[in-house]
């Protein structure tokens, strides 16, 4: 093997080790904790939500129907 | 032993670290943890709009902060700027390049982005009598799968040369590019303030950035097949991937893991696209085989269908008022849902 090529394996090698290390280092929060906080978000947050309370007629701007065809 | 061999042995200690401490917050499901939520009411949204303007495969849609224009993108190398509630064509944007992947407005929407297969991002100003290319960013070596507008002269691209790129649309230059995936990079999501994004890619990893150094933060595993669609959760904590492998799966970022997998009893069909409710308890995605799937995020049950395209459901979006969903197809219709 090439000097050359031998040293971008080790260089790209480096940059792995370096970039796993960075990724370990994060600090994790427990699953349920990020499910409670998801939850509640979801939850406080439904009756603001159309889509999931449903539009009224009256203020749907997309009623009444139309379609657009340019052809 | 070499360095080299040193080095692989250390890459594969922290590989196995951070499943390790991935499994020791792995504590429950976000399924258990919903268990007790009451279900989400069985919707069913109707088309109450079908915008028929294209000859040819839609490929993207994007909503305009007004949540009222939606630009939609096909490979008749148009695009179409749409004023969704009069149901009429507001603009018509000629491409250069008919092979179009990704479209997007502005936050003013007075420009609009396009990038495909040219392996450019082309900025285009629709503020004026007629439609002006102000940019064409050159620099990728692959196509272009996405671009997100950060302001009227910042875009982050996604390409399928592996990488995802800042640019200034001032100077036309690339700002800061971002190496970390090992596939084609197919999707980006901003965070609200802008400091970090998410991308998803072919290497079937998604992975959270630092836009100004340019540092990958975390990495996501779980899929088993390209991520096509890529969107924040509305909290800000969590984000959600398509995939072609035909599921969808959450992750959430202060875990460091995937909390869900939305995943249907037979899955046949790839996943080409997905939005959220304004909550974030609805998930609509687009599949490979025509229809549009309503799950609940918190409960990962399917509730709904949206059925109308006589083809593949290529893109969806649901604007920020979070009042209607709307699905761009193959079948080179647009319709909206609510």
């Amino acid at each position: 093997m090439s000097n050359n090529s031998a040293n971008s394996n080790l260089v790209t090698a480096q940059k792995a080790v370096k970039q796993l290390r960075l990724e370990a280092s994060v600090r994790r929060i427990k699953v349920s904790q990020a499910a409670a906080d998801l939850k509640t978000f979801c939850l406080q947050n439904a009756h603001k939500d159309p889509l999931l309370m449903g539009v009224p007629s009256s203020d749907n701007p997309f009623r009444p129907p139309k379609s657009c065809a340019l052809f | 032993m070499g360095e080299l061999d040193v080095l692989k042995k250390e890459a594969e200690t922290l590989k196995t670290q951070i499943e390790t401490a991935r499994k020791a917050v792995n504590d429950t499901t976000m399924e258990a943890a919903s268990s007790g939520v009451a279900p989400a009411p069985r919707i069913q949204p109707k088309a109450r709009r079908t915008l028929k303007g294209h000859t040819a495969k839609i490929y993207a849609l994007y909503w305009a902060l007004d949540n009222k224009l939606m630009v939609s993108g096909s490979q008749d190398g148009k695009l179409l700027v749409w004023d969704t509630h009069a149901g009429i064509l507001a603009n018509c944007v000629p491409l250069k390049s008919a092979w179009v992947m990704t479209v997007s407005f502005s936050p003013s929407a007075g420009l609009v982005a396009s990038g495909g297969l040219d392996n450019m991002c082309t900025i285009v100003n629709i503020s004026g009598e007629k439609p002006k290319t102000m940019r064409e960013l050159d620099g990728h070596d692959g196509y272009v799968a996405c671009s997100r507008f950060l302001s009227e002269t910042s875009i982050l691209t996604a390409s399928g040369d592996q990488t995802c790129g800042l640019w200034d649309l001032e100077t036309g230059k690339q700002k800061q590019s971002f190496l970390n995936h090992v596939g084609d990079c197919m999707c980006v999501a901003l965070a609200e303030d802008q400091n970090t994004f998410i991308s998803g890619a072919c290497d079937s990893q998604a992975k959270l950035w630092d836009i100004r150094d340019g540092q990958c933060k975390q990495s996501f595993i779980g899929h088993t097949g390209d991520i096509n669609a890529i969107s924040y959760m509305p909290n800000g904590q969590a984000f959600i991937t398509g995939s072609d492998d035909c599921t969808l799966r959450m992750f959430d970022m202060r875990a460091d893991q995937e909390v869900m997998c939305y995943q249907n009893a037979q899955p046949t069909a790839g996943v080409t696209s997905l939005s959220l409710s304004l909550s974030g308890r609805l998930l609509f995605a687009g599949y490979d085989d025509f229809n549009c799937n309503i799950w609940d995020s918190l409960k990962g049950e399917k509730i709904g269908v949206l059925s109308g395209h006589d083809n593949r459901v290529s893109c969806t979006g649901i604007p920020s008022d979070g009042m209607c969903v709307s699905t761009g197809s193959w079948d080179s219709f647009l319709k909206i849902w609510n």
